[in-house]
């Protein structure tokens, strides 16, 4: 199945981001996903908040790469095209205890490198935020949030364009060290490469004992969301979060890049990575939680619900570990191994790609790619634009003039460029990343069917073959009737 | 800037109904937006029978109702756009419409909302559990069918006992799938009597009353779902789950008035109809934004959203002569055996018809319409029903002053 320099497992954000880091450079890169898109599990199952550096141990990679990873978000999101506001967050609090609590949190944000992180009293929280529920406050300017697929898929679509092949729909089922190189097999066959990163996500205590580094234990923390209506981001103009404890950050709310708002998540550990469900009992949960720091959260504006595990890499006494990243020649030569790549990797992602390749670059001498681009150009949303840049952009290309998902406002030059994606992926769902058609309040009631025909027609694809998100997530067993003949 | 004196968005039953009645009113300077390839709204998609028997007497499919209205505006030569989607109405009245041709923007001095409804999906409903492929609402499964050829399952569980979900119960076992059973979480069914006849009992295809799915399974193509019987509060009874194997859920479980063009322009909405608060012209609070048909209040039948907007039509022709209508000061208020009343306002000078939804079923019951004591209109029925829309006259003289009028069912 050919031969490359570095073989990444795993097209989250954090294996996109490192692929994109070592595209910088002249090697064959390949990146296996067992998924049919990136983003389908822990990277696009999250908040969405760019963390600001502060809620981490002083000294823990968690802190360093997170800072750092804040820092960068501004001028990643201008290079690749993604949506990015650092609109800042609150901690909101009520008692004496909370005080103290945010006291120190400012303490260690600042000894973390966190800048432009304050106290907030009461008036000066409702100035702010108006519609917070709270005594008091601490406020991270720095902090933002961004659109977590957004994000993902441009960092891979970047790293395509610079030469990286991805390789959709393949599980790593074994990997065994060859004479100088690794051997590594998926469902589709074997992969020959002089180096492996595994950046499994969820699956890294698998592959971390396939490449003989035996002994994490890594436990899953299941947490579910709700998403309100659009109309409701007019009155969240930054997250909303209750005071943290040490391990878990409490059921916040939070404005997204696109003006709805989310509520979530809960903390239940599961050893079941595959289960996305979301229960009764943990809605009602949220909704109720999420009300007493933000109280306008009514049933009628549910439009959607998800949830997302995060991967914890956890000791004997459960106790959860920082980020692991580590290259153990004795054990696994030419491995990069990262574990429990959980929040705020999503923020940390570049700063995480950029110490892989620095580890790489211990061993060996990378050459530097002089045609590597930083940057992508993302697909211009219409609905974005005001009404001469829209005009101007029918001018140009009639497809823009033409609406295919009336909630969101997306036209079919979009959809188009969206099932033509550099990385090839043809799923209904990644139309919807790309594009956030089906994405609004009705939920694809009114634009699905044209999708689904658009990628059949565009690609050649038949009915039966058209897949949701997974594998076997089959949309119709056929045609109705076969045209007579 | 272009102009026109008005502008219809969205060219389904109440658009085209109201566009062909300004016409024989005079009303001339009309532009129909339609943003699908053709007009019709989703009556394209209802190939089964049953319209018509109110307006025309006699029973039509969905696109042969519809297409009675086309040829009338064809016929008289009413201007409309396809393929134009409209972006945004604004508060005076600037209509801005995106087409292959490009962004056009008309100043209208009448805008008449007919945009329809769109159905509640899953996540409104925040039903449970995974979120696998398969799950689809009744219109989208009828318009995978009906309009794009395409199957959608084998194995079927229908949530909701609304009419396009029975009716795709009846199109999906026509077409070789096993439908298993329409769960309706209410007491009482939510489509017409005749659907449960046609649809459901024809193929002896069980409907249970007072059940829900409390579970969704599946990661990947939906695999089953788990049912549990609820108590007279709509909670699920714990002990009374059932599992049912199936690849597909059809849900039926409302429709909501498609209002975010009218909110941005400033109408008003009502809580309880999420349409536009109307008066017997069918103007919203907003001057010169008039409504009609779904996007108003969701109809039981498509005659009476013909109906309607040809009644909505009387009041935009004499708005567009006089530039003003008739001050409607008494308001009407319902009890809570009533949902909502259409209009919510009148002006006590002329004879109107009140459309109206009780909240729960009754039987040899009265709806009456009082003014203070007064009893000003009646309707004695054997049955009322949430799922039938009723209509009461209304006659001018049989009011007394402009107190407001209450609407009330009594047994």
């Amino acid at each position: 199945m050919g031969k490359f320099d570095v073989l990444v497992i795993g097209g989250g954000v954090v294996g996109s981001a490192i692929a994109r880091e070592l595209s910088r450079y002249r090697l064959t890169i390949g990146v296996l996903e067992k998924n049919l898109d990136v983003c389908y599990e822990t990277s696009g199952r999250n908040s969405g908040v760019v963390h600001g550096g502060f809620a981490y141990d002083t000294g823990t990679l968690k802190a360093k790469l997170c800072v750092e990873g804040n820092r960068g978000m501004g001028q990643l999101s201008e290079e690749l095209g993604f949506a990015f506001k650092r609109c800042g967050k609150v901690l909101v609090g009520k008692t004496a205890e909370d005080f103290e609590q945010l006291k120190r949190t400012i303490a260690q944000g600042e000894r973390n490198g966190a800048t432009n992180l304050r106290l907030l009293n009461k008036q000066e929280l409702h100035d702010l935020i108006p519609t917070a529920v709270g005594e008091f406050a601490m406020f991270s300017e720095n902090s933002g949030i961004v659109d977590p697929f957004g994000c993902t898929v441009a960092l891979a679509e970047n790293a395509a364009q610079n030469g990286v092949t991805y390789f959709f729909d393949n599980e790593v089922t074994a990997i065994e060290r060859g004479k100088d190189d690794w051997k590594i097999t998926t469902n589709h066959g074997t992969y020959e490469t002089r180096w492996v990163i595994n950046s499994a996500g969820l699956g890294c205590g698998k592959i971390s004992d396939m490449l003989g580094i035996k002994g994490y234990h890594v436990i899953g923390s299941k947490g579910d969301y709700i998403i309100l209506d659009q109309r409701m981001g007019e009155l969240l103009p930054m997250p909303i979060y209750p005071v943290p404890s040490n391990t878990y950050m409490g059921i916040h709310v939070t404005n997204t890049t696109d003006g709805n708002v989310i509520i979530g998540p809960n903390a239940e550990t599961v050893t079941d990575f595959s289960y996305y469900g979301v229960p009764q009992r943990n809605m009602d949960y949220l909704a109720e939680s999420a009300s007493e720091i933000w109280p306008y959260i009514k049933k009628a504006d549910y439009i959607r619900n998800y949830s997302g595990i995060l991967p914890k890499w956890v000791d004997d006494n459960g106790v959860i570990q920082d980020f692991k990243i580590e290259i153990r020649p004795e054990l696994a030569p030419n491995a990069v191994n990262l574990v429990g790549m959980e929040s705020p990797a999503l923020t940390a992602a570049v700063p995480i790609g950029r110490m892989v390749v620095g580890m790489i670059k211990e061993y060996e001498t990378l050459e530097e790619n002089p045609s590597f681009d930083p940057h992508r150009k993302g697909i211009i949303r219409f609905s974005e634009q005001d009404d001469e840049t829209k005009a101007k952009l029918i001018a140009e290309d009639p497809d823009y003039g033409e609406l295919i998902c009336r909630c969101e406002k997306v036209t079919k030059a979009e959809i188009l460029q969206a099932i033509h994606n550099p990385l090839g992926v043809h799923t209904m769902v990644g139309i919807k990343y790309r594009t956030r058609s089906m994405m609004g309040r009705c939920q694809g009631g009114y634009c699905q069917m044209r999708i689904a025909k658009m990628i059949e027609e565009e690609l050649g694809v038949k009915p039966e073959d058209i897949r949701y998100a997974r594998k076997n997530s089959w949309v119709f067993t056929g045609e109705v009737r076969k045209e007579e003949a | 800037m272009e102009k026109r004196d008005v502008v219809i968005v969205g060219g389904g039953p109440a658009g085209l109904a109201a566009a062909a009645e300004l016409y024989r009113k005079g009303v001339k300077d009309v532009l129909i937006v339609e943003r699908e390839k053709t007009m019709g709204g989703i009556l394209r998609q209802c190939i089964h029978d049953g319209f018509g028997l109110t307006r025309f007497g006699t029973t039509l499919s969905g696109p042969e109702y519809a297409q009675r209205f086309i040829d009338e505006v064809k016929e008289y030569g009413i201007p409309y756009m396809v393929n134009a989607t409209v972006l945004n109405v604004s508060p005076d009245k600037v209509v801005t419409v995106a087409t292959t041709e490009g962004l056009r923007k008309i100043q209208a001095k009448a805008v008449i909302l007919t945009m329809g409804c769109r159905e509640r999906t899953r996540g409104a409903l925040g039903i449970p559990g995974e979120r696998p492929a398969g799950v689809f609402t009744a219109g989208v499964a009828q318009a995978y069918m009906n309009l794009y050829n395409r199957m959608i399952g084998k194995e079927v569980v229908i949530l909701g006992s609304g009419d396009i979900g029975m009716i795709m119960a009846r199109r999906l076992t026509l077409e070789g799938a096993h439908v298993q059973a329409v769960f309706e979480i209410q007491p009482i069914p939510s489509g017409l009597p005749r659907n449960i006849e046609q649809c459901l009992n024809d193929y002896n295809i069980p409907l249970y009353l007072s059940h829900t799915i409390t579970e969704i399974h599946g990661n990947e193509r939906v695999t089953g779902v788990t049912v549990s019987e609820v108590d007279e509060h709509m909670k699920p009874i714990p002990g009374t789950e059932k599992d049912y194997a199936c690849d597909t859920v059809i849900l039926s479980v409302g429709l909501i008035p498609e209002n975010e063009l009218s909110i941005d322009a400033g109408v008003v909405l009502d809580p309880r109809t999420r349409g536009a608060v109307v008066d017997e012209y069918f103007q919203t609070e907003k001057e010169g934004f008039f409504a009609a048909g779904n996007v108003l209040h969701v109809h039981d039948l498509v005659d009476f959203v013909s109906l309607e907007a040809e009644k909505l039509a009387d009041g935009v022709a004499k708005y567009v002569a006089e530039g003003v209508l008739p001050e409607c000061p008494i308001t009407i208020r319902t009890d809570k055996s009533v949902n909502h009343t259409v209009p919510q306002k009148i002006s006590g000078k002329q004879d109107v018809n009140v459309s109206l939804r009780v909240n729960r079923k009754f039987e040899n019951c009265t709806v009456v319409l009082k003014q203070g004591g007064t009893v000003i209109a009646k309707k004695a029925m054997k049955k009322a029903l949430p799922a039938e829309m009723i209509q009461i006259p209304l006659k001018k003289d049989a009011l007394v002053g402009t107190e407001e009028i209450e609407v009330s069912v009594v047994c």
